[in-house]
């Protein structure tokens, strides 16, 4: 290609060789305000060679987003600036460009992608135009000129029927599509260096794998480093030529894939990576015990509310059976619009199920409202996703985790004797309970949401997607909790994810969904092992980083 | 088309998942204190918090403060300029203006709060019912669409020819047309924490509806309508003002600064300050709430934060 042809240097047979596109030196950035100076990232230093992957790993807070940012000179003004050190790009430092240079810099040496397609693009603009507007500010191409090579571009990212794509809206595509066109824009100018700030991870599996290899590809082909955060170290070791370890601001270790994957030096790296939970299913017994929960032919749709004529209707989820017994751990697995979450807010009564049974002990629950479901609401509890938001800010701890005990009649005292019980049982001290909500971490918060949950002695606890916000490191001891509460107190478990991984480790029974009906279900060991359907196969080859053993730190 | 989402007023737009929540919460009230201690700071800020505590103390102590009657009438000292005895002159019929623009701003500072806490108490009543109770929300908002449709003026005049102008009078006919933009943002509001995870939480944990609403989902109302109550009762004082000016607010008896103004106009070249003088506090008590309003929003409302 033109970049590649101008390029003055020859290029060389391995990048090692090569003079480092990007040189991160001695990088330090600070919070703007009074004394004293707090440090978001101290001591950073680490280079790209030209067509290299480099991955920067690293838990929430780790200062991986902010050193990306502080690349493109886009750190927030007003609340974050650099304090020392140099951001070298082809040796011109970026932290003494003005801001013209920096716009310049921007579109022609550098390139970003970050994680929501949908608000990286304008939604009130066509998407071709989107990708214009970078050429009609920095070429002096012609109208037809552009549209050629926009046209090839999206031909370039393997965009289908690309004069359509070229006249769609944002909300015409999907989201993988969504993510082609950001990368297209990120990459028509042909910059140096590519961002990439946790582009897959909004997407579904077999998408991301999709993007995962169409960065590569395009990396492949026009020479170009690519600077990749994310804190999943599946698409690290599909992906990473090399790998910083950031935690807290800092560089743990920087080092070649194998190195840092198989001979880790550091012990956060060690024990990083030996989080990752393994995709093979632990073995275990068939349980025979009592059938605790059981869905028959459950279905959900959505009417459309059409205010002119008809809508269209949207089965979200379509004659579903499932059981789950006691002590069991169920995990229902697929992709976004599956509707494993419709089935798991059914299940709790957060929504109405059009048709079907839920049975709970043999009481079906589908039809109950008002007076009758309250007393149901007892036997089934929910924990959600988002622990930030999973608890009401302004109430302490100790109010939430008692307000079902209350609204069931018991005295405020035992409730409290109650919750501190729960508040041990999840790992946290009894002063928790006069905390707010914002003084803890995310795995603290959830663990207060599980003991919130289990207040009620239910039969079966339903986690949608509970362990899907929180660090690898927070989600393994999440997952040990729930399984020792499994043990102990032998309650039947609803677990939601779309992590074939954590799946593997948790579940003993597995259920797939795709477009709201089930498409295979069976022992974990049997349907991530044998898959029967060509769906479930295809979502456990997209799994990310398959081929290689976290726990014992060497490849399959 | 779910991509153009017509965002209402004070509703929080396009919330990431993994943003952190952004609204005030109980242990931050101590720092929301600070923060707007802070920005007395700034000069602006400064003169319009003083300018209204000057206001509300003239309102509070007006007897104190060297007035006259405000509405004896004295024929023999029509239309004086400024004199030892009449500190800002007489209107023509003698009436002490000093007094009368003192006790004028206990008239706007009455109408300002009793018309702010009566839109706040009924938005927030009506916003509730129509944000939880879908039933009834295609309704209720129907009508409040009707009464944003009357101008407040007209219903002023009708009200005031039906029963006579009072404070009472002019404070409904101010309200009813301000209350649809509390119910629509303490509707929003309900509507967008019905669907946060904790409120989902609090119901599976079979918390009844009207423990719910207060614990969980009102709480989440109070800072936006904390900055929409100092628009409205900004909007009352002028609103005032006006209905006063134009002889449809309150009766010519009781002295504010909009009659004062109406009557003075007569006199406007003979003696400019009957004008001016009601004027300059109207303007001055206007600017200054606005002024501490956009303070109070841009603490407690970050995200509606002009971008300096």
């Amino acid at each position: 290609m033109i970049g590649s042809a101008s390029h003055p240097r020859k290029p060389g047979p391995s990048s090692e060789l090569r003079a480092p596109v990007l040189e991160i030196d001695n990088l330090a950035v600070q919070v703007v305000g009074e004394p004293p100076v707090r440090h978001i990232l101290e001591d950073i230093s680490f280079n790209i060679r030209p067509g290299e992957m480099l991955c920067v790993v690293g838990e929430s807070g780790s200062g991986k987003s902010v050193t990306s940012l502080a690349v493109m000179g886009l750190l927030p003004p007003g609340s974050l600036r650099t304090s020392t050190g140099r951001i070298l790009v082809e040796g011109e430092d970026v932290l003494k460009a003005s801001q013209a240079r920096l716009r310049e810099l921007r579109a022609t040496r550098m390139a970003m992608i970050f994680q929501e397609p949908m608000t990286a693009l304008n939604p009130v603009e066509k998407v071709g135009e989107q990708i214009d507007e970078v050429l009609r500010i920095h070429t002096k191409l012609s109208r037809a000129e552009r549209r050629a090579k926009i046209l090839e571009m999206l031909d370039a990212v393997h965009m289908p029927d690309v004069e359509r794509i070229y006249d769609s809206y944002p909300h015409q595509l999907s989201g993988g599509q969504r993510q082609r066109v950001v990368i297209s824009m990120a990459l028509i100018l042909e910059p140096k260096i590519l961002i990439a700030d946790e582009p897959t991870t909004a997407l579904d599996v077999t998408t991301q794998k999709q993007i995962l290899a169409l960065i590569r590809e395009l990396q492949k082909k026009h020479n170009t480093a690519v600077l990749f955060i994310t804190h999943d170290f599946g698409v690290v070791a599909e992906i990473a030529d090399r790998i910083v370890v950031m935690n807290k601001g800092r560089v743990v270790e920087v080092g070649s894939r194998d190195d840092i994957l198989a001979y880790p030096r550091e012990p956060y790296t060690r024990m990083l990576v030996s989080s990752v939970p393994s995709l093979v299913p632990k073995q275990r017994a068939a349980l025979k015990s009592d059938i605790v929960l059981d869905l028959k032919e459950l279905s959900k749709t959505y009417a459309g509310r059409g205010f002119f004529g008809r809508g269209r209707s949207i089965a979200a989820a379509q004659g579903v059976s499932l059981s789950v017994r006691k002590g069991e751990i169920v995990g229902i697995v697929g992709e976004s619009g599956s509707g494993k979450s419709t089935v798991a807010r059914c299940v709790v009564r957060l929504q109405d199920p059009t048709s079907g049974n839920i049975l709970v002990h043999g009481d079906d629950i589908a039809k109950a409202t008002g007076s009758q479901l309250r007393p149901m609401r007892r036997r089934v509890q929910i924990v959600f996703q988002d622990p930030y938001r999973s608890l009401n800010p302004r109430r302490r701890v100790g109010d939430s985790v008692i307000e079902g005990l209350i609204n069931f009649g018991q005295r405020r005292d035992e409730a409290l004797n109650r919750a501190r019980e729960l508040l041990g049982l999840v790992g946290l001290s009894a002063d928790a309970m006069e905390r707010y909500p914002h003084q803890f971490s995310g795995g603290q918060r959830q663990r207060i949401c599980i003991a919130r949950a289990l207040a009620l002695d239910p039969d079966i606890l339903v986690a949608d997607e509970a362990v899907s916000a929180l660090d690898v490191s927070v989600q393994a001891q999440v997952l040990k909790l729930l399984d020792e509460i499994r043990e102990r107190i032998g309650i039947a478990v609803l677990f939601i994810t779309h992590d074939l991984r954590v799946a593997a480790q948790i579940c003993d029974t597995i259920v797939v969904m795709q477009h709201g009906r089930v498409v295979e279900a069976g022992s974990a060991a049997e349907v991530l092992t044998a898959p029967r359907q060509d769906y479930t196969r295809a979502l456990i080859e997209a799994a990310p980083g398959r081929d290689w053993d976290f726990q014992n730190f060497r490849p399959l | 088309m779910q991509a153009i989402v017509n965002p209402l007023p004070g509703e929080s737009s396009g919330q990431a998942s993994g943003e952190l929540p952004s609204t005030v919460s109980a242990p931050q009230t101590a720092s929301v204190l600070k923060q707007l201690v802070g920005t007395l700071k700034s000069g602006p800020v400064l003169v319009a918090f003083v300018i209204l505590c000057v206001v509300i103390l003239a309102a509070l102590s007006a007897p104190l403060l060297g007035t006259n009657d405000p509405v004896a009438i004295d024929p023999g000292s029509r239309l004086r300029g400024i004199s030892p005895e009449h500190w800002l002159g007489t209107d023509a019929y003698g009436r002490d203006t000093y007094s009368r623009v003192v006790y004028g701003a206990r008239v706007s500072l009455i109408v300002g709060a009793g018309a702010t806490i009566m839109c706040i108490l009924l938005g927030l009543l009506i916003g509730v019912v129509a944000g939880y109770f879908r039933a009834a929300d295609a309704i209720i908002m129907r009508v409040m669409d009707g009464i944003m449709a009357i101008p407040s003026i007209l219903l002023a005049i009708a009200l005031v020819s039906l029963t006579g102008g009072s404070i009472l009078t002019v404070l409904v006919a101010i309200t009813v047309p301000e209350v649809p933009r509390v119910v629509r943002l303490v509707r929003s509001v309900i509507l967008s924490v019905r669907s946060e995870p904790y409120v989902e939480a609090a119901i599976s944990l079979g918390t009844p509806a009207p423990t719910l609403l207060v614990r969980h989902m009102v709480p989440n109302t109070i800072a936006p309508l904390i900055v929409q109550g100092t628009y409205v009762f900004a909007a009352a004082i002028l609103i005032e003002a006006t209905l006063s000016f134009l002889g449809a607010g309150l009766p010519p008896e009781i002295p504010s600064w909009g009659n004062m103004m109406s009557e003075g106009r007569m006199y406007f070249q003979l003696l400019p300050g009957l004008i001016l003088y009601p004027g300059i506090v109207l303007a001055a008590t206007l600017l200054s709430v606005n002024v501490l309003g956009d303070v109070v929003r841009d603490v407690l409302d970050p995200k509606m934060a002009k971008k300096s």
